[in-house]
């Protein structure tokens, strides 16, 4: 159970979120749409306890984890798994000491195990025999897949998962999106994903949320949104540009 | 007029600054030490760093011999030259040059390294990932600093005296065995104990700033450009300007 309250954020004189309260109930799947730019990185950053907000509040299973200081959040985030829209790995790892990064700090199984584990997650996302390799070797999916594979390997409560299928080919989008939903029911983890990514909205969505200029402009069940007459969720799920947008000066 | 914002963010730096140093102090005492971190940096630091170190120390004891040489020679007291070599190696250049030599070299790989790691959302993910970046990063980086430094001062100072004899007495003609026996008689060991505390303080000083500067970028590839070369120049004024407090304090400690 996430719940945010009032929580809003500027950089400068960008005010990125504007009061926005929202709560997830356990194991829902909740799908963040959104324009680029609209803050949806950043909510997702506070969700998680990687940025403290100006004002507001954001509540983990019913504990308050603004003004937690680093050490307490350390606690709370391994609730999390988090997906990062750029993947990052670490990129003086391999794969395999990526993926089982978390297996190695707590230190409880042993090598042999770990392994096993890290092989298990990696097939997974498709991407058995990749574990000596360097993230610097791989392709922007496969990273994303990687980084995916590290942020379900140690079974998380919560798990969020920032633009997974951006720059994917549409045949690995959809083994993502049903990955998503088999880790979903098969650990009963709390999901939110953040896409652009229409099909994904189909495919995982039990409830849609769309931003725009740090207000949450919608937040429904996926079937009225893809029957919305509202203009501006019309335009967002049918990808349509402003007029304007496609001028150009003679 | 002093500009206010810049004071302000020099305050607010310093601040941060010792932020960062109560928290290394409460990971060393309280988690798990990175071991693995912790060695390949000291093969970083210790291993890497060894040409340059050579160099700086070899040619430093060099030029200083024959500098000095050149001068006492006229006094005729040419026998003398090694000792002073020894005195200003052990306890002031070995220790200042070394410094330098590693803050270009280390203290500006650090910055790079965790730079691009805080730009790329790396250090976030460790965060994510449950782990204290301080844990993981810095104190192992801190460690094999203030480890490595006092052993390679102690090499640039015994290459520096080394490369001296072998000049003053190889090529220049001054007496083996009355340069080494004003070699030991004037070099005081509280000379070597200077050098071996100033290099330690100088080691923290380069760790820290590196390590400051690198999880505090911002900004992209030219905000970690900006941070390394700040790692460098504010490393390279702490050890010149913490060097001469040094001398006058440890001048004190050890007359
Ligand atoms: N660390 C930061 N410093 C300053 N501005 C930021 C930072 N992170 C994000 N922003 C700004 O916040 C806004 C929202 O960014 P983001 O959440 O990444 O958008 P998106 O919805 O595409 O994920 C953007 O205008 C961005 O410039
Ligand atoms: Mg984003």
């Amino acid at each position: 159970m996430i719940e945010t309250h009032e929580l809003s954020k500027k950089f400068g004189s960008n005010v990125v979120l504007d009061k926005v309260s929202f709560s997830v109930p356990e194991s829902q799947r909740l799908v963040i749409i959104g324009r680029s730019g609209t803050g949806k990185s950043v909510l997702l950053k506070h969700l998680i306890g990687l940025m403290e907000p100006d004002s507001g509040e954001v509540k983990v299973d019913g504990e308050k984890i603004t003004g937690l200081e680093e050490r307490e959040l350390l606690r709370v985030r391994s609730k999390f798994g988090m997906l990062f829209q750029s993947a990052a790995l670490f990129d003086s790892l391999s794969v395999a000491e990526n993926v089982g990064f978390v297996l190695q700090r707590e230190g409880k199984l042993s090598a042999a195990e770990q392994k096993e584990k890290i092989s298990e997650a990696l097939e997974m996302v498709e991407l058995a025999g990749t574990e000596e390799k360097k993230p610097s070797e791989l392709s922007g999916g496969m990273r994303k897949r990687v980084g995916l594979a590290r942020a379900i390997i140690y079974r998380p409560e919560i798990i969020v998962y920032d633009e997974p299928t951006t720059g994917l080919d549409p045949i690995v989008s959809d083994s993502i999106d049903k990955l998503i939903l088999r880790v979903n029911e098969q650990l009963k983890a709390t999901t939110i994903v953040v896409t652009h990514d229409m099909r994904t909205v189909k495919t995982v969505a039990q409830r849609v949320m769309m931003l725009k200029k740090g207000h949450i402009y919608v937040d429904t069940t996926p079937d009225e949104l893809f029957s919305s007459q509202d203009p501006v969720v019309h335009q967002f799920v049918n990808g349509i540009a402003d007029a304007k947008n496609i001028e150009f000066e003679p | 007029m002093v500009n206010r914002a810049g004071l302000e963010s020099w305050v607010s730096g310093l601040g941060r600054l010792t932020l960062l140093l109560m928290e290394i102090g409460k990971s060393l005492f309280t988690q798990k030490f990175n071991w693995d971190g912790f060695m390949q940096q000291m093969h970083f630091i210790g291993v890497k760093s060894q040409s340059v170190v050579l160099i700086t120390g070899a040619f430093t004891g060099m030029v200083l011999c024959a500098q000095t040489y050149f001068q006492f020679h006229k006094v005729h007291m040419d026998s003398a030259t090694l000792a002073v070599v020894s005195v200003s190696m052990c306890s002031e250049l070995g220790p200042v040059l070394t410094a330098l030599m590693v803050a270009g070299r280390v203290g500006a790989a650090m910055a790079a390294e965790l730079g691009t790691m805080k730009v790329t959302e790396q250090i976030d993910a460790l965060r994510t990932l449950a782990t204290h970046p301080v844990d993981y990063l810095v104190v192992p980086r801190l460690l094999a600093t203030l480890v490595a430094m006092p052993l390679l001062t102690i090499e640039a100072v015994a290459i520096g005296i080394g490369s001296g004899y072998v000049l003053g007495v190889g090529l220049l003609g001054m007496d083996a065995a009355y340069s080494w026996a004003f070699v030991v008689k004037y070099t005081d060991v509280n000379e070597i104990y200077t050098g071996i505390i100033k290099a330690t303080i100088f080691g923290l000083c380069i760790a820290l700033i590196g390590c400051y500067k690198g999880l505090n970028c911002e900004g992209g590839a030219e905000g970690v450009g900006k941070s390394t070369t700040e790692a460098v120049v504010y490393s390279s004024i702490t050890v010149l300007m913490s060097n001469f407090f040094l001398t006058l304090l440890l001048n004190r400690i050890f007359p």
